[in-house]
């Protein structure tokens, strides 16, 4: 396998979408699943959502934020170049039928990852009122994607840059109250984010699932990195999820468990970014 | 020359150096070593110990050609049973197989087979001598081969030497399985194991990794493009304790540790980007190989203090008595006859309760059951390991419904290593639950002579 990189793309400062020649993933994948990648062989491997594929053409769409050092390393990646690895698709695809109503909720850079969710539940005849927040509106990435395959769209951004002025999860509930009752809500983005609209959606008795994104090693159900604590039992995200019943998660529990590395990452990084600077970045 | 009663002791580094690095413990027997310890074999015409190998390597005919100083003869011999006797000389349990069957065993000490294969093994690589050659006739006929570690490996080795096509797909980023993400560097290092497997590729056999069977391709998929499909997916589903807190930070499975350690190289850090948890105080839970190479591991990220914590004695450990001894050399400390029940801590794991136990009658595995005692005692940690045995990978059963399985998710199999479903065969872990390295290339030998028997007679 080659994965060569064909296509690459600046979405916004330090989100990057590329495209992945990878055949096998590309003819296997399905919507809510995952791929590790590894830009280098001394670099982590990634955990990143499908956002798009082709089988006939033989690639996958990838979207990340530049926030540690791999992901640096992928960023300065271009086309023609090739990653050092890529295996999937891993995870168990999105449970799509036709629900009626969905609210699909994404955040930040996984505004992209729930491009694909979203498509599948319209494809599938569902009625889908989106929900993207960030920062500020130079991050709504794939907006245009989202609002071709919405029926409805909502935005938000904390600094009021655009749309409704705070969180999306605010906005959700803003939207609850007003009397939107979808059948299902699903959510992806930062684990705080997912926390509070479960929170939101249990008051008003909606169905959410989230899309989870622990610190991931192997992704094949083997080292146990991944593992969430669901209703009160050790799962593991990579083969028994990404998504999970949003009421079921141990959410504080999750987000505990994301923060294990900071330190190492943040120096880690330091390091990284002062080597660049010397050999004249 | 004089007969030397006693075995003679494979070299190894003194504690106090290797524990500072991730370089081989053991260093191996010179040439002159070599020759003595082989000249203590009697060649006895039984060969017991060949009955204790579960690929059947002659190995008296082996010994005899070291002694002789022949030792690519010697090599040849091993590698006539063996593709990988590099890996199996340092990681094989020889006290419990070949050289538990050895005559001398029983009026002294046994021949120290395993130390001899590794001294071929070694010999031959560093003397750059190669006999793996492609097969003259081709048969034909394709096999995948799902799955790149010990039971894989030899799978692919015997069926292309016989002249088949074979494929085998891995899921990580390198081959070999357990080889390189569970066994340490200091205990195996992984040059050997690509040197092996390049062998591999010499005689044919293609190997593709980053392939999932299950989620990449299909056993389906497999089936359409193969005449056979081996599944040696191996048993890398980590137990749980299910005790309060074992959630929290810094509380490793041994498989997250390892792999980090050694296939991710995070004791390079930040040489290489994965990083690990470095902690003053270790606690190892578990008595097997696995508990072993873990604490031995956190020594050597720098930990001051390191406990395996078992719940049974020393006599009852399932790990081997070399990596038991090296263990104890390096400063380990063991905690016997007591059980976890509980992790504590806010964020990150501060201390571990542990109830003492008591053994009391013979359980179902004929080892004496620990009984809870019900005082506890509570060490301080910054760091806890879980090595506490693993469940067979479920991914293909699952996406497989024609491969049945047994209660504890094994793939069932009959004597000759056919699956429920035809034209699928399997072995190594994914059988037999967590076996040894060389069980699970047994089982990787009766899969290829069935699957050769099948092609051929169908």
């Amino acid at each position: 396998m080659s994965f060569e990189i064909i296509g690459k793309k600046s979405l916004a400062e330090g989100i990057v979408e590329m495209d992945v020649h990878a055949p096998r993933v590309a003819c296997s994948a399905r919507p809510g699943q995952f791929v590790i990648v590894m830009a280098c062989e001394e670099c982590e491997r990634i955990p990143l959502t499908l956002v798009d594929w082709s089988c006939r053409d033989g690639w996958i769409r990838l979207v990340f934020q530049e926030v540690g050092v791999s992901t640096y390393k992928l960023g300065m990646m271009n086309v023609g170049d090739r990653l050092y690895h890529v295996v999937g698709p891993l995870g168990n695809p999105t449970h799509v039928e036709k629900f009626g109503v969905v609210a699909v909720v994404a955040g930040g850079v996984a505004i992209a990852a729930a491009y694909p969710i979203a498509r599948a539940f319209r494809e599938a005849g569902n009625i889908v009122v989106s929900f993207i927040g960030a920062r500020t509106s130079r991050l709504l990435i794939y907006r245009d994607y989202i609002t071709k395959i919405s029926d409805e769209m909502h935005i938000s951004t904390d600094d009021g840059s655009e749309g409704f002025k705070g969180f999306v999860t605010q906005l959700l509930e803003k939207r609850f109250a007003e009397g939107f009752k979808p059948n299902l809500v699903w959510v992806v983005g930062p684990a705080p984010m997912m926390r509070s609209c479960s929170v939101v959606t249990k008051r008003f008795e909606i169905k959410t699932i989230a899309s989870l994104n622990p610190i991931m090693v192997c992704g094949m159900g083997m080292c146990g990195a991944c593992r969430v604590r669901i209703k009160n039992e050790i799962r593991f995200t990579c083969v028994d999820g990404p998504e999970f019943d949003a009421w079921d998660v141990d959410w504080d529990e999750l987000i505990q468990r994301l923060s294990a590395y900071r330190e190492e990452e943040s120096y880690a990084l330091k390091l990284f970014l002062e080597s660049r600077k010397v050999k004249g970045g | 020359m004089v007969k030397p009663k006693t075995r003679i002791p494979i070299p190894k580094r003194p504690a106090e150096e290797r524990i500072k690095d991730f370089n081989e413990v053991a260093i191996g027997y010179t040439e002159k070593e070599a020759v003595e310890e082989a000249s203590r074999c009697i060649q006895c015409p039984d060969k017991p110990c060949v009955t204790g190998c579960p690929v059947g390597v002659d190995i008296p005919r082996f010994i005899k050609f070291v002694r002789e100083k022949k030792f690519e003869e010697a090599y040849k011999v091993i590698k006539e049973k063996c593709p990988i006797p590099a890996i199996t000389g340092r990681v094989c349990p020889q006290e419990k197989q070949c050289e538990k069957m050895c005559r001398l065993a029983k009026i002294g000490q046994p021949i120290a087979i395993g130390a001899l294969e590794r001294f071929a093994a070694d010999w031959a690589r560093e003397h750059g001598i190669s006999i793996d050659e492609k097969p003259n006739q081709l048969m034909g006929k394709s096999i995948a081969v799902v799955g790149s570690g010990p039971a894989g490996i030899v799978v692919a080795s015997d069926l292309a030497r016989l002249g088949y096509q074979v494929t085998v797909f891995e899921a990580l980023h390198v081959p070999g399985g357990v080889l390189v993400y569970g066994i340490p560097e200091f205990r195996l290092p992984k040059k050997i194991v690509y040197e092996e497997l390049k062998n591999l590729k010499d005689i044919g056999v293609n190997i593709e990794t980053g392939v999932i069977v299950g989620k990449t391709i299909t056993v389906y998929d497999l089936l359409k493009e193969f005449d056979a499909v081996f599944i040696g997916s191996g048993a890398g589903n980590p137990k749980f304790l299910n005790i309060p807190g074992e959630n929290l930070g810094r509380i490793y499975t041994a498989n997250e540790y390892l792999t980090r350690v050694n296939l991710m190289k995070a004791y390079m850090f930040p040489a290489y980007d994965t990083p690990i948890h470095r902690g003053k105080r270790v606690a190892v839970i578990g008595g097997g190989n696995t508990a072993m190479d873990a604490a031995r591991t956190a020594l050597r990220l720098g930990a001051e203090e390191v406990y395996v914590v078992y719940r049974r004695t020393r006599r009852e450990m399932p790990a081997r008595e070399e990596e038991i001894a090296n263990a104890e050399e390096e400063g380990i400390k063991f905690l016997f006859l007591v059980q976890p029940v509980e992790f504590l801590g806010k964020s990150k794991v501060e201390a571990l309760k542990l109830e003492k136990m008591k053994l009391g009658e013979p359980d179902e595995t004929g080892r004496p059951r620990p009984i809870p005692t019900g005082e506890t005692i509570t060490i301080d940690i910054d760091i806890a390991i879980t090595a506490i045995g693993f469940n067979p990978n479920p991914l293909i059963p699952k996406m497989t419904p024609e491969i049945k399985i047994d209660k504890h998710g094994r793939i069932i199999v009959d004597k000759e290593a056919r699956t429920t479903m035809p034209r699928v065969y399997a072995g190594g872990d994914i059988v037999i639950g967590e076996g040894t390295v060389i069980e699970a290339m047994g089982w990787g030998r009766i899969a290829a002579k069935t699957i050769h028997k099948d092609l051929t007679t169908a």
